[in-house]
């Protein structure tokens, strides 16, 4: 790894920060964090603060897809956030120390039901277009299994993409696959099944090891793992 | 006007180059006080001799032809070319040799991370002192080169590299199962590494405890207790090494700042041995690493044990600045 000035932020002492994803997440990851003692009534709140002090722990919420990067910075000591995120961001150093079990989803390779595009694609043209937000993970299956692809990447609504002719298929993250149904897509393969991570910034695991290590089991023990 | 400088790459302006001067000073004076002589290097050398230190270490990013054909590159760190001197130089001398270095080093960046390409080291080898005390040495002289640069926080892990490979050897595990698994260890994936172990045919769930138990024992000397615990000849050698650096550390009463932590796995090729890597609590990041390359000297054909580190500068300079900030705030 070569050194990281720009992106070095100072750590101050105290509680553990710990970097709880908002969104799909957030519910789960803040039952979990009911039942090993944490006090999470401020994130629970209407509150629009983004920084809640507990007795043991400081929550800091933020989007999933950010909790990588404050982690590996330092800014937050541990967070809990998607396999997805990590595996779209394999580059960032941080320590995955546990798989909690909950925010199950499937990442896929979806397609126009009954369409035969795909297929199509990739027999008369050499390569499928692919939409996505995860065009690294996306690139990476396809490299794998020996396909060639041009990965399309968009921000949001991805189902959208092959609906009106940007893209074959789609990569996305799938849970009870509704979303798909409903915009006529179905499941073509499966590429990788995604839970939520506990991850810890390095330094943090090497410097407050008794105190990560505690945080650890107590999430062990609740995860049922 | 604005002229465009390459990503990863930066100008140094008056004030900032004054801290920096003045970080320099004090730890080469470290350095040379206790007998290490300052030696430069050229920033480029022939590709295949940078090659020689194998692993990631040998991936030099930035290669080109000269005008006659030969292919050069970047050094990519320091050790690899003080090898390449001190077997040019030294072939006759009489070990060991103490050598010193302020200097780049170019490694490739990653798109959007504010890495840096061009980054600046110093640090030590110690060429010619076996382990135990030569370790010690080093890790001695890496201490007061901490306390120059004012971080009396930062802490030292001490690691040993060659641990996980004999452990997987001793456990029968080969081929692409072990690469996985060593991968997973090098980036701390306790998930993907209990899946990797997992996956492993004929693999005991006490072997499997084993390894993912020893990749988070970090701690002080009761840690080598507890690995030893869990039995084999592999944490045999590496716990009874590991005891031999701490109580040469002590003798020399420099223990208290060493954290032993027998997860640690630094990914450059010429390791074996004692490793090291430096944090400050001030930091997220690592401020530097090193240890024991016993086999590397070989390769430039003078058969030498060594150990050396090279701390990053302009991350102990932000770290340097946070504990003073920090030291202004509580005072």
């Amino acid at each position: 790894m070569s050194p990281n000035v720009a992106a070095s932020i100072a750590r101050a002492d105290g509680p553990l920060k710990l970097a709880v994803p908002r969104g799909a997440l957030l519910r789960e990851t803040l039952d979990i964090l009911d039942e090993i003692g944490v006090d999470t009534s401020g994130p629970r709140s209407d509150s629009r603060s983004l920084i809640f002090e507990t007795a043991g722990v400081t929550l800091v919420t933020m989007r999933p897809s950010d909790v990588p990067t404050y982690v590996e910075a330092g800014a937050a000591d541990v967070g809990i956030t998607g396999k997805d995120v990590l595996l779209e961001q394999a580059d960032r150093a941080v320590y995955e120390l546990l798989d909690l079990g909950f925010g199950r989803c499937r990442m896929v390779l979806a397609g126009r039901r009954g369409d035969a595009s795909l297929g199509e694609a990739q027999r008369r043209l050499g390569m499928m277009r692919i939409a996505t937000k995860y065009p690294r993970i996306a690139e990476r299956h396809f490299e794998q299994t020996g396909r060639q692809v041009e990965v399309i990447e968009v921000k949001g609504s991805v189902e959208l993409a092959p609906l009106i002719g940007l893209g074959d298929g789609i990569v996305d993250l799938v849970a009870t696959g509704r979303t798909l149904e409903e915009n006529d897509l179905e499941v073509r393969e499966e590429i990788v099944e995604c839970t939520a991570r506990f991850v810890a910034n390095r330094v943090a695991h090497k410097l407050r090891a008794a105190e990560v290590d505690d945080l650890t089991a107590k999430l062990r023990e609740a995860s049922g793992r | 006007m604005i002229h465009p400088i390459p990503p990863g790459t930066r100008d140094v302006l008056p004030d900032e180059m004054r801290e920096l001067r003045r970080l320099n000073r004090a730890l080469i004076e470290v350095f040379e006080a206790r007998g290490y002589g300052e030696v430069a290097t050229p920033a480029i050398e022939y590709d295949e001799v940078l090659a020689r230190g194998g692993g990631r270490a040998a991936e030099t990013a930035y290669r080109f032809f000269d005008e006659s054909g030969d292919l050069l590159a970047l050094r990519s760190d320091m050790t690899v070319p003080i090898a390449r001197l001190v077997a040019s130089r030294y072939a006759n001398a009489e070990p060991p040799l103490r050598l010193c270095y302020l200097a780049s080093a170019y490694r490739a960046v990653r798109p959007q991370r504010g890495q840096m390409r061009e980054f600046v080291q110093a640090g030590v080898e110690l060429i010619g002192a076996p382990a135990p005390d030569g370790t010690a040495e080093v890790i001695e002289v890496l201490e007061a080169a901490l306390d120059a640069a004012g971080l009396d926080r930062a802490v030292i892990g001490l690691g040993d590299a060659d641990l996980y490979r004999q452990l997987l050897t001793e456990f029968g595990i080969e081929g692409d199962g072990r690469e996985a698994i060593l991968a997973r260890l090098a980036t701390h994936d306790m998930v993907g590494l209990e899946a990797e172990l997992a996956a492993v045919r004929g693999l005991g769930d006490d072997q499997i405890a084993t390894c993912v138990a020893l990749a988070q024992m970090r701690g002080g000397r009761e840690v080598l207790e507890q690995a030893r615990g869990l039995g084999g000849s592999a944490v045999e050698r590496a716990t009874a090494q590991m005891q031999a650096t701490f109580d040469a550390l002590e003798q020399r009463g420099v223990a208290d700042r060493v954290q032993i932590d027998l997860g640690l796995l630094r990914d450059l090729g010429y390791y074996s041995g004692a490793i090291l890597e430096v944090y400050d609590p001030a930091l997220g990041h690592i401020l530097g690493g090193g240890g024991r390359y016993d086999n590397l000297m070989r390769r430039f054909g003078v058969d030498l044990p060594a150990a050396g580190f090279a701390l990053y500068l302009e991350r102990v300079h932000v770290a340097q600045m946070e504990e003073e900030r920090r030291r202004r705030a509580t005072s």
